[in-house]
């Protein structure tokens, strides 16, 4: 199969949908426009699996490449480029699987202003492929915050009572991350440009690379960068933005949110934070380690006591992602081809749990366990389901969510970088406890006494809903038994990344040793630096 | 020069001033139309037209090499066109939406239109002002201008207010400004823009008054482009003329006040001498704005502190102080001329109260995007770009300016500047989540109908869209945008230390 500008079009078909969608007159029009363009772009992703060749080494281009500089002036180097490696090409095919599985789910579920939702969720669907496709970083912020826009209004219109704060909540907390990161972008672009690009400022991925960042810069653009990816991830303790989201926001919008949306932090991180600051990276490695195993075990200890599903299944995310955070700053192998497995198989089983709790609060429009009970006994296909979900996000081997895990977990725990494995076995804690609090959500929801009329009476799955749940269970086992396909496209890309890391980190020590007089010199500092803004003031209502 | 050659080099040089002739022309035909025809229909298209023709002549000298005329008074081509044209399209603009506001208030005046040409040709001729004296005739024309049209409804007290604080605070700082004007002129001997920065500033004394009068002339800038601390008259001043006009004033004048100001610091002080002061107004302005917004619950009020807060961020492009950064703060104000007529527009377009359009506070509109899509829509495109969120035009316009500050040295301004970025999210969020997420009933809105929302004509809403699409334009394809303005500036004419 060989279809020109195959990636951009994964990228773009949504927006071309969003078009269509807004000159549609009936909301069957509608509905069917967004169907019939994500599943078209999900069949055009596969298009990319196939063609994806993990034997072809991604270190100078990435495959199935789209690239044109004439975007930009030309006094800057900054270039519409996109394409696929190891790392983007699971998680693009998860975007574009959850992208039908979302427009069924909000089928009946958003019930007004149909037009409005649709157009800004395939909006939001070319941002996030944009995202995990971006070889350039400034085109990778574009997209990164074309993402903030549609959610913005999902949550905010669609959403539950308290939809507004958390609306807001969302778009700020992201904000502040991600603004400082482009200053931290224009500084390095400007930097590279100088070293590496015939001081044409450059955000191109591969000359990135080139470019050893000095040691004495090497902390504070981490730190940027970082900062901006910990909020989206969210770690620990950065993440008090996430539950209020993900409760007040509709179904389809809790998906995307959790499945994909996430994932853009903890793929950041390993596109760009660990090999372009590697030395950075390796020094707070453990700072980041520890932050991760508080996340697993608090977010943990918090999904317990909730008294609302979905606000149970949010925290459980924040520790799910701690893993995937932990596999990253390990820097072997195991754990972060674990990490990456692990962001595709959250996706999975917490889109199914958000999935599955939606059909709930459809038929009942409440979302506290409380409510429900011996729901077992009346709707038997979905507690089937909820079960598998359950499972595969708990980590039961056999499942998807057992590989990640594991790999995590043995990748740390030989980790020289981190040398914890004290971190590594409170990490392991988290995996029982997940058990526990998502075992406890089932057995209040699906078991005990069937003891209101409403959830005797409720309604099991119709074809529409079990249809969109079908990919993702079959999908939980199929990756749970045979985890090496999938795997097999990651390796030969972590190990690239593993090994530019080492050479960067070699790199920028030589040259820190090498010239320790320019090393050492501090930047002058700029005349404004001493302009702060006052907290209070921010707090101020003067009329 | 005898007084033979002086006609022929008079009209070899009038195409220099092709677009202030015949928007000047027309503003006195439109007056005279007025004086037989009271109030005839056709004067406001006698203005569109004009500035249309204009619009696309300044289009043609774009290209065109800088080069002066009228002995050194006027500059052509280069950046001059390139603001005149901001300033004739935010003026074409505003005469549009003008129209059916005035019409609801009844007031649909003839000179109305007569006096924002007027304006307009002081505005064309600070864009391209060669010469402290035409910096000054530009400044005034322009300022007298708008101060009688701030003033348009007379028997409204919070208008009358307005005119008179922003008469008095205007003739104020003009008295900065000419007092600065003349201390580099005592110093340097010339007025003329590139001469200043050549003349030899021998002694101590002349360099203090030089450095004296660009402090003074400083003042009297900031005082224009409303920085803070020199920004009170701002808001008031904003909340109480027309609305379209309030559009037209913070745009059009900051853009023809910023690119003098740009003129004169590229031309005239040597080597980015201001910088520091620059940065740190720059700063103050950025805080002071954007948190003074946080409180609004006027919308006309949010959006004046919200342009004294863009006006900080075109500080810190000029406070780089290269070539990327003053084509950078010309970029930024195409964008954000474009991001404001349009989000003032909206809101000419919403107040709903039928006689005055006074019912200007965020809860009055609760809802509206609703009832009015395209307009809840436009402004959505507005505030986000507002902010600053890409793809739209003013995401690139914050890149135009802040990428030259960080080349420059100036990370920790730009760090304050994409802080207070996050901030204004806040209050721009706010005016979308009212127009999309809040509905009337959520707030009790006293006395509104469905009927008393003014209906838009096609012309104003045209405009509005054009505004929007303008935006999502300029957020991807500024290549070429961006690629002009930075050949109006190289590193080598720039004014150096003698």
């Amino acid at each position: 199969m060989d279809i020109p500008f195959l990636t951009s079009l994964v990228i773009f078909l949504p927006t071309a949908g969003a078009l269509l969608t807004l000159l549609m007159r009936s909301v069957t029009g509608i509905r069917w426009t967004a169907l019939v363009t994500t599943t078209l772009t999900f069949v055009l992703s596969v298009g990319l699996f196939v063609g994806y060749d993990p034997a072809v080494s991604t270190a100078i281009t990435p495959q199935l490449a789209d690239m044109s500089s004439a975007w930009f002036p030309d006094s800057l180097d900054v270039k519409y480029h996109v394409g696929i490696d190891g790392l983007s090409l699971l998680l693009v095919m998860l975007t574009t699987l959850l992208g039908p599985i979302v427009v069924l789910s909000s089928w009946t579920y958003i019930d007004e202003k149909q037009k409005g939702y649709y157009t800004l969720f395939l909006i939001l669907q070319t941002g996030i492929t944009g995202v995990f496709t971006s070889f350039d970083l400034f085109l990778f912020y574009i997209f990164f915050e074309v993402t903030l826009i549609p959610m913005y209004f999902i949550i905010g219109i669609w959403g539950g009572a308290d939809r507004i704060y958390a609306a807001v909540k969302f778009v700020i907390y992201t904000l502040v991350g991600s603004l400082l990161m482009l200053v931290a972008i224009l500084f390095l672009g400007y930097e590279a440009g100088t070293a590496v690009n015939n001081g044409v400022f450059t955000t191109d991925w591969y000359k990135l690379l080139e470019y050893n960042v000095p040691l004495a810069q090497q902390g504070w653009l981490f730190g940027l960068f970082a900062l901006s990816f910990a909020i989206k991830v969210p770690l620990f303790p950065l993440h008090t933005w996430l539950p209020d989201a993900h409760v007040q926001a509709p179904t389809g919008g809790s998906v995307i949110l959790a499945g994909v949306l996430l994932k853009m932090g903890t793929y950041g991180l390993l596109r760009f934070c660990l090999p372009l600051f590697p030395n950075a990276a390796q020094s707070s490695a453990l700072l980041f380690g520890i932050l991760a195993v508080i996340g697993i075990i608090y977010a943990a200890l918090v999904a317990r006591v909730q008294e609302d599903a979905k606000s149970l299944v949010a925290y459980s995310s924040v520790s799910h992602l701690g893993f995937v955070v932990l596999g990253l700053f390990a820097f072997t192998t195991e754990a972060m081809q674990g990490a990456v497995i692990q962001m595709v198989n959250h996706g999975l089983s917490t889109g199914a749990l958000f999935l599955l709790l939606g059909m709930l609060y459809e038929r009942r429009h409440t979302r506290l366990m409380d409510d429900y009970g011996g729901l077992a006994n009346s709707v038997p296909v979905l507690t089937t389901l909820m079960i598998f979900s359950v499972l595969a996000s708990a980590g039961l081997p056999g499942l998807n969510g057992f590989v990640g895990e594991f790999m995590i977990l043995l990748g740390s725990f030989k980790s020289t970088v981190l040398s914890a494995p004290w971190l590594v076995v409170l990490a392991a804690t988290g995996v029982i406890l997940a058990a526990v609090y998502l075992l406890h959500m089932v057995y209040r929801t699906f078991f005990g006494e069937l003891d209101q009329t409403a959830n005797a009476e409720m309604v099991d799955v119709n074809g529409r809903e079990f249809l969109l749940m079908v990919p993702l269970v079959v999908l939980m086992i199929v990756m749970g038994f045979f985890p090496n396909p999938f795997l097999r496209q990651t390796k030969p890309t972590t190990e690239f990344l593993l090994n530019t890391i080492e050479e960067k980190r070699a790199a920028a020590l030589e040259q820190a040793e090498s010239k320790p007089s320019t090393a050492t010199v501090p930047l002058a500092p700029p005349e404004t630096e001493t302009v702060s803004i006052d907290p209070e003031d921010l707090t101020l209502t003067p009329q | 020069m005898d007084l033979a050659n002086a006609y022929a080099a008079l009209v070899a040089d009038l195409p220099a001033v092709f677009s202030m002739g015949v928007v000047g022309l027309a503003g006195i035909v439109m007056v005279a139309i007025d004086a037989f025809r009271n109030n005839h229909p056709i004067i406001p298209w006698l203005g569109v037209g004009a500035l249309a023709v204009s619009g696309a002549w300044e289009l043609t000298q774009l290209g065109a090499p800088d080069a002066t005329a009228f002995l050194d008074t006027i500059r052509t081509g280069g950046s001059a066109s390139f603001v005149n044209l901001i300033i004739l399209l935010s003026g074409l603009a505003t005469i549009l939406l003008l129209r059916p506001y005035l019409n609801r208030m009844d007031r649909d005046y003839g000179e109305v239109y007569a006096l924002v040409m007027y304006s307009t040709v002081g505005m064309l001729m600070l864009g391209a002002a060669n010469d402290m004296v035409s910096v000054f005739l530009g400044l005034e024309t322009m300022s007298v201008s708008l101060y009688v049209l701030t003033g348009l409804v007379r028997e409204d007290e919070g208008a009358v207010e307005s005119a008179l604080k922003y008469f008095l605070l205007g003739a104020f700082s003009t008295g900065f400004f000419l007092y600065g004007i003349a201390l580099m002129y005592g110093a340097t001997g010339t007025l003329t823009l590139p001469a200043m920065a050549q003349a030899e500033l021998a002694t101590t004394s002349s360099q203090l008054l030089f450095w004296g009068g660009v402090a003074l002339f400083l003042v009297g800038f900031f005082f224009k482009v409303s920085a803070v601390p020199f920004h009170m008259w701002t808001p008031d001043v904003y909340q109480g003329a027309p609305t379209p006009l309030t559009g037209f004033m913070s745009t059009s004048s900051k853009a023809a006040a910023f690119a003098a100001l740009i003129l004169v610091l590229y031309h005239a002080v040597p080597g980015g001498e201001a910088s520091t002061v620059i940065a740190v107004v720059a700063a103050i302005t950025m805080v002071v704005g954007n948190v003074m917004a946080l409180g609004q619950t006027n919308v006309k009020r949010l959006l004046a502190y919200s342009s004294v807060a863009h006006g900080g961020y075109v500080l810190v492009g000029l406070a780089a102080g290269t070539s990327a950064g003053y084509s950078g703060a010309l970029f930024y104000l195409l964008v954000y001329a474009v991001m404001n007529i349009g989000a003032f527009g909206v809101m000419s377009m919403l107040e709903w109260d039928q006689k005055q359009g006074r019912e200007q506070t965020l809860s009055s509109l609760a809802g509206i995007g609703e009832q009015r899509p395209v307009l809840g829509a436009a402004m959505s495109v507005f505030m986000f770009s507002l902010i600053g969120f890409p793809p739209l035009g003013g995401f690139m316009g914050k890149y135009a300016v802040f990428a030259p500050a960080v080349d420059a040295g100036l990370t920790g301004l730009v760090i304050l500047g994409v802080l207070m970025s996050a901030v204004s999210s806040y209050y721009y969020l706010r005016v979308v989540y009212v127009f999309w997420m809040q509905s009337a009933e959520d707030v009790d809105v006293k006395g509104f109908t469905e009927a008393a929302l003014p209906q838009a004509t096609p012309a104003a809403l045209g405009t509005l869209v054009v505004c929007a699409v303008a935006l999502l334009v300029l957020g991807v394809f500024f290549g070429g945008v961006l690629e002009t303005t930075s050949a109006f500036f190289d590193a080598a004419s720039m004014a150096s230390a003698p």
